[in-house]
Parts: C-alpha cells; structure tokens; sequence
C-alpha cells in the first residue's frame, strides 16, 4: 500500500498573507525613515509578486515610486550537477545596483541557498550599499548563515514538508499551504 | 521546461519542446552577454575540452568563449596537433581526455555520427559542433534562434535555405529545427547540390532563385565551399553567382522585411554582395552574438542532465 499522503493545510490565509506583507513594509519603513535609496528585487519565481506588493506599498508611505528589479539565480546555484537544469527565467534590473540600499524579497526562506546564490548573482550587477533581506516565510533549516532583516511570518516545519506561497492579487484567493511529509516510511514503496 | 540529455549530438532527435528550452534558455544568456560582468559560476570547476579534428576557428572561439563565461577550464585540441596524426584511434584520445576529468567535449569531424560514437563510449558530455555533412546543431539553434528574435515566431516561417545543400551539415540542422518548430523549408541552389530527394525531409526543391525568394521571411545563404568544391558540381563560382547570388538588385525580388542570414566565414561577390551583407537587412552578425548565448545555453543544460543520469546509475 502507498503511504497515505494528507492533503496540503492551510497555514496562511489570504487575510493573514496581507497583514504579514503589512507587518513586513511597516518594519521596512520605519528602518528606512525617507526610503531614499531603496530599491526592491524580487528573487525568481517566488519573490518577484511579492517585491511588487511591498513596492506599492511602501510607495504609498514615502510618496514616491519605488524601483523594483527581478533577479533570477538558477545561473549562481551551488547544486547545478547534482539536479536538473532548474529553469533560466528573466532577470531584468531597470536601475544600478550601485550604492543602493538593496531589499532583497523572497517568498520562503529555508536553507538559506537561494540567498547566497542571489548575493553572487547581485554582486556582479554592481556594488550595493547595504544589501538585506525581507521574507514572507521563515521556515527554518537553515544550511547556511544567513538570516531574514524582515519577515512576514515564522513557521515550524520538518524538512521533508513542502511550503507553498500562492500571492494572487485582489481576490482573496492567495494562501500558504503546507504538504506535511508522512511522518515514517510506509510499507515497501 | 524539458531537458534530460547528457549531450547535444543533433536536432532530429530533439522534440520541439527541447529545441525551445534551448532557444528560451539562450535567451536568458544572452542577457548575461550585454552586461558588464559577463560571466557566471554555472560550470565552475568543470573542464571543456574543444577537440577539433576537423579545422574550424569561429565555432571553436565560440564554443571556447562560451564555457569561459560559464567559468569553466578550456583545452584546445586541435588535429595538427594530436596525436591523431600518429595514428591513435579518435576512442584512445577521447579517453585519455576523460582520464584527465574533462567534463564536455566538444567535437568536429569529418566523419558523421563521429560524435554519437563518443558520446556511447564516454561518461563524459558531448557536444556536435559539426559532424561530416551531418549536423552542426548549435548553427541550427543559432539560427532559429535568431529568426524567432526577430521575426517574434518560429512556426509558420517561410526560410528559404540557399545554396551547397547537399553537403551541408547547417543545412541538414536547419531542416530539422524548423520543421520541427512548424516553419515551412524552401532549398534553393543548382540541382547538383539540391536533389530532389530532399523532398523527402519535407521540403519544397526549387531551382530558380526568384520562385524560392519571392515568398521568404528568411534567406539563409549557405557558404559556397569552393576551397573543397567537388569539381563536377557545377562550372564555377562566376555562373553560381550569376544564377544564385544575392545582390541588391535581387533583393527587389523579395519581401521587404525578408532577413538575409549567413553562418560564415561569408564569399564577398559569390553568395551574397558585400553591400547586401552589410545592409540593414542582414542579421549575420548577430547570429555570431547569439551563437555564443546558445552555446552557454547547451552547455549549461547537459551539465545539469548529468545528476539525473547519474542517479540511475
């Protein structure tokens, strides 16, 4: 017989998600008190809905226009030959990194090696003043030391689970959904 | 997004799914070409070794530039200077490059299906860069590649390949890509060097230039190879061009957003006038940029097929 395999849970409703990335563009601003400098970038896939999200945000605070890029990683991975080819998605950064205060946004933070790869991979755009890192998830395990500046959310997980981010705008229809991994091995699979 | 191949040997074994997570990979490296630092760490620590048994510079630079920007090593090993000459066997010298821990190769041969013969007695990855009149797969993603830049779609295209088809391995790359991707393939050139029985591949064979021209979105002229030209093959390059040749004045003969592609090194007065060559209509220098972003594409792809197959093993 298969392992029986629950049905992902619901961790994060669509009101909880929008008072985390409420919670996240507050503690940003306040650390931030004119924005001057400030640039998001949004890490591929995940971070990129949610780098708008706090753009328009935090716009709306400091009165101006927020510049946001999108930086794909797959190139800087650590993993590349013991996987296959992760898929190459645009990276498109319309501003120099240079001396900017960098907020990097990703959806999930786990073993922090999406991180280190989007660090070499900023790194050869330009040299940041600060670069720091806002996260809608911290779902620990860390593999690396690196750590969220701001987060949405902490949530206790086994390695095995599987976190999902669903950011849909308006509708009410985002979620963070959680696949719990079967707790022991089930029969002969 | 599909790829599961330890090597890139040709593109009629690829489907049309694979040919476009090459084509939207090479993209995406492209990008990486027009920014300041141009290099990624993708095959860091890997080794390419360009075994070029047959002499070519262009595709070799490429190919070598290319595993440069992904921050690999790079050999050159050229026929003149191999132990080829001393008779070792191409299997011997492939594994003794394998027994320095080279991760590609990157093959040109004269002989066709040299490089599948290498990629079953090797662990290591392989890539065509040009097998006898076979294929030369990354000119053939190269080119679509650029015909899908600029023309925004592959299928429904009408490409009309020019020239010495019949021992061309760009030619033979080129049908398979676009047909494959749904464009329609004119061949064009004297019957010598375009038979009919490419008809068969399901192509149109036409022999006046202005019918094969009229329609075309895209004239890809092939380099007349008049340094190893068989003798028979027609009278000589004075009549090829008076017949074939693209000059400006035949260029009133096509669409007027028809774009002219070559692969080079390119006969300045044989296959094409240097003046069309030069016009704003000719993409064949961009072909050579994007060349190399297809070149990090392949490369980048069967680095990471290697754990999958690896996995199984």
């Amino acid at each position: 017989m298969p392992p029986q395999t629950p049905s992902p849970a619901v961790l994060l409703s669509a009101s909880a998600i929008e008072s985390a990335v409420a919670r996240m563009s507050r503690a940003i601003a306040d650390s931030h008190p004119n924005g001057a400098d400030v640039v998001l970038i949004g890490i591929q896939t995940g971070g990129v809905h949610l780098a708008r999200q706090l753009a328009s945000r935090l716009g709306a605070v400091w009165k101006h226009n927020l510049p946001v890029g999108q930086l794909d990683v797959a190139m800087h991975r650590d993993d590349l030959d013991q996987r296959l080819a992760p898929k190459v998605h645009p990276t498109a950064i319309p501003f120099d990194v240079t001396g900017k205060e960098v907020i990097l946004v990703d959806d999930v933070l786990f073993t922090g090696r999406t991180t280190r790869a989007a660090l070499g991979a900023l790194n050869d755009l330009g040299r940041p003043k600060r670069v720091q890192l806002a996260v809608l998830i911290d779902r620990g395990h860390r593999e690396l030391p690196i750590q969220a500046d701001f987060i949405g959310s902490k949530l206790a997980t086994a390695p095995a689970d599987r976190v999902d981010v669903q950011l849909i705008d308006g509708d009410g229809a985002s979620q963070v959904t959680i696949q719990r991994a079967p707790l022991k091995r089930g029969g002969r699979s | 997004m599909t790829w599961h191949r330890k090597d890139l040997l040709d593109l009629q074994s690829l489907s049309a799914e694979e040919i476009v997570t090459v084509l939207d990979t090479a993209r995406e490296f492209k990008a990486v070409g027009e920014r300041h630092i141009k290099k990624v760490p993708a095959l860091r620590g890997k080794t390419v070794v360009n075994l070029f048994v047959e002499p070519s510079t262009r595709t070799r630079i490429s190919f070598e530039l290319a595993a440069q920007r992904l921050s690999a090593d790079v050999i050159n090993f050229s026929a003149e200077a191999s132990s080829l000459r001393k008779g070792e066997t191409l299997k011997d010298t492939a594994k003794n490059l394998e027994a320095l821990n080279a991760d590609f190769i990157v093959i040109r041969h004269s002989a066709a299906g040299a490089p599948h013969f290498l990629a079953r007695v090797l662990g290591s990855h392989v890539v065509n860069a040009g097998d006898g009149a076979h294929e030369h797969p990354t000119q053939g993603l190269l080119d679509i590649f650029t015909m899908r830049e600029k023309k925004g779609r592959v299928e429904g295209l009408r490409v009309t390949i020019l020239g010495d088809i019949l021992y061309s391995r760009v030619a033979r790359s080129n049908i398979w890509g676009l047909q494959k991707l749904g464009a329609q393939v004119t061949l064009c050139g004297p019957p010598t060097l375009v038979p009919r029985t490419f008809e068969a591949m399901g192509c149109r064979v036409v022999h006046d230039l202005k019918q094969a021209i009229r329609d075309a979105d895209v004239i890809n002229l092939l380099r007349i190879q008049h340094e190893r030209q068989r003798k028979s093959m027609f009278p000589g390059l004075g009549e090829y061009t008076n017949l074939f040749g693209i000059t400006q004045s035949r260029l009133a003969d096509t669409k007027p957003d028809a774009l002219i592609m070559h692969p080079g090194p390119i006969n300045r007065g044989v296959e094409v006038d240097g003046d069309v060559a030069d016009g704003e209509r000719s993409v064949i220098l961009e072909q050579v940029t994007n060349g190399l972003a297809i070149r990090m594409a392949a490369l980048y792809l069967i680095n990471s097929s290697r754990g999958d197959s690896a996995a199984h093993n």
